[in-house]
């Protein structure tokens, strides 16, 4: 009851700004390449939609922003590993990785475009490029945080140190590699997306680009619309493998619940407080 | 007690931890023995060094000089035949009570067909049967310190090593705590090592209790508590029991006094 209420109010505001939005166009007669009325937003949406146009160039952005995840991912994870169980590999790379880190990642985009051209290549090392850190320095961080008396209770059972890294480290890891993912997913997104601004002959964000220099702002809105839903669809698909990956985690019991009096408890429920990590 | 073969023999062992102001002693020379299948206590204050000797005996510490035996075998890394408990119960979140109750089974490769039946035994022994396949975050504090003892005595170790487990457990929990352990230790027979800084706690459990002294830890007595077994918490309140906590009281006043 109390759920539905909240769902009412929830579509109430939504359906209120939208109508605020329309009529604060259509009263002050604001250009449509200024600011488009959300229906005519709707328009370009459906257009769009309609002619396949959309689903074409959505497809490539998706492709770029998925490869570009896992390499990114998949090597930040076992950079991070490397560093946090190595104090060679830390002493000699760290240096590196923090220098790297502190640099604006999607700035080095422009010449990555020129290096790997204008096709699917630079997309993909661009997103990798944003997605490792975030994924390297939550592995790192996670692996270290093994509770001092967890490892002295394995040390006590005799446990070797590859015994210690599979069945306390990496498990205990987990949360704070979940929380990179579910960062490093979005970071993805952006990446492939500055790369198209870049330089590209498909995917979104040329697109963006395009419809910019023939002023169609309401096709700019509607491409964002999509976006926005995309870089949520990948976030529940994140939550869902986190679900699965992290069974045994109390907090993801509640993650689920959306109403305002549950939210505040989910919001703190940052077991594993990701690194911040700026793109 | 049969009191033949020591289980533990401490011989002049001292501790010294390098600080940035120094070396710091946290135990000093301690020479001490404990009989096979008895259960021995150590009172102190905090930071006496309680902790330090648990962890040597354990083997997850070195020793600075003097050494340590177990079963007449020096301890020089860790072995398969102690069991510890902590003073939380470390238990891993992601494994079910009996998984973490069979983590030593898993590490040592004791073979886990074998010894999951030993796992749900001892659950019921101390009262979680029913228990096996839920979570630790599913149980209370103090459900959760006898997992802990479990997973302690599930591979049969020769001694079981107690830092304070049951410090963190409220007063009630604590005395309930007190008589399950005795109640298990009856049963088991192991030879144990409890150390506490409750003297009611150490004079209620033990067949002996060593008092040490502030930092650096020394050795100041070795009582013997002769009442029978099992006690009943009512022996708390028998002059004899008394007598004992005084005793051990006065003797931490004392060195108070000469510390000034």
């Amino acid at each position: 009851m109390k759920n539905m209420r909240n769902v009412a109010v929830t579509l109430a505001i939504f359906a209120g700004s939208l109508g605020a939005w329309e009529a604060v166009v259509r009263a002050f007669e604001i250009p449509i390449f200024i600011l488009p009325p959300p229906s005519q937003v709707a328009m370009a949406l459906y257009r769009g939609i309609a002619s396949g146009l959309y689903i074409n160039h959505l497809g490539y952005t998706l492709l770029e922003t998925l490869l570009g995840f896992i390499a990114g991912s998949l090597l930040g994870f076992f950079l991070g590993t490397a560093v946090a169980m190595n104090r060679w590999v830390e002493f000699f790379l760290y240096p590196y990785i923090v220098m790297f880190q502190s640099l604006p990642k999607v700035a080095l985009a422009p010449l990555i475009v020129v290096w790997f051209g204008l096709g699917l290549t630079s997309k993909v090392i661009n997103a990798a490029l944003v997605a490792f850190f975030p994924l390297l320095v939550n592995t790192m961080v996670g692996l270290k945080s093994a509770d001092e008396d967890r490892v002295s209770l394995m040390r006590s059972l005799a446990a070797s140190d590859r015994q210690i890294f599979w069945m306390l480290r990496l498990p205990n890891a987990l949360p704070f590699v979940m929380a990179g993912l579910d960062v490093a997913m979005i970071f993805a997104l952006i990446g492939a997306i500055v790369a198209e601004f870049v330089g590209a002959q498909r995917g979104l964000g040329m697109l963006i680009q395009s419809m910019n220099f023939n002023m169609d702002v309401s096709g700019q809105f509607s491409i964002l619309l999509i976006l926005s839903f995309v870089g949520l669809v990948l976030n529940r698909g994140i939550m869902l493998i986190r679900k699965r990956v992290m069974f045994w985690d109390p907090s993801e019991k509640r993650a689920i619940e959306t109403s305002p009096e549950e939210a505040a408890p989910v919001a703190g429920r940052a077991v594993a407080t990701p690194a911040k990590e700026g793109i | 007690m049969a009191v033949g073969t020591q289980a533990i023999t401490v011989r002049n062992l001292s501790k010294t931890y390098a600080t940035r102001s120094g070396a710091v002693a946290a135990l000093e020379r301690a020479t001490f023995s404990v009989g096979e299948g008895e259960f021995v206590a150590v009172v102190g204050p905090s930071g006496c060094g309680k902790s330090t000797l648990l962890k040597i005996l354990a083997g997850i510490l070195t020793s600075s000089s003097g050494e340590a035996l177990l079963r007449g075998t020096l301890i020089a890394g860790p072995r398969k035949d102690i069991g510890v408990v902590f003073q939380s119960p470390v238990l891993f979140p992601w494994r079910t009570v009996l998984d973490n109750v069979l983590l030593p089974v898993d590490v040592q490769r004791l073979g886990r067909a074998r010894h999951e039946q030993v796992g749900v035994d001892l659950l019921t022994l101390v009262g979680l049967k029913g228990f096996e396949g839920k979570y630790p975050w599913e149980l209370s504090g103090g459900m959760q310190q006898r997992v802990a003892i479990t997973r302690a005595l599930v591979h049969d170790p020769a001694m079981l090593l107690m830092d304070e487990p049951f410090g963190a457990l409220d007063a009630m929990t604590r005395e309930h705590m007190n008589l399950e352990l005795q109640r298990i230790w009856m049963e088991r027979q192991k030879t144990v090592l409890f150390i506490t800084h409750s003297i009611p706690e150490a004079v209620f459990l033990a067949d002996r209790v060593l008092v040490m002294t502030a930092r650096p830890g020394r050795l100041l007595d070795d009582i013997r508590v002769d009442q029978p077994r099992p006690r009943p918490l009512e022996v708390m309140n028998t002059p004899v029991f008394g007598a004992h906590v005084r005793h051990i009281r006065n003797l931490f006043n004392v060195q108070g006094r000469i510390d000034g």
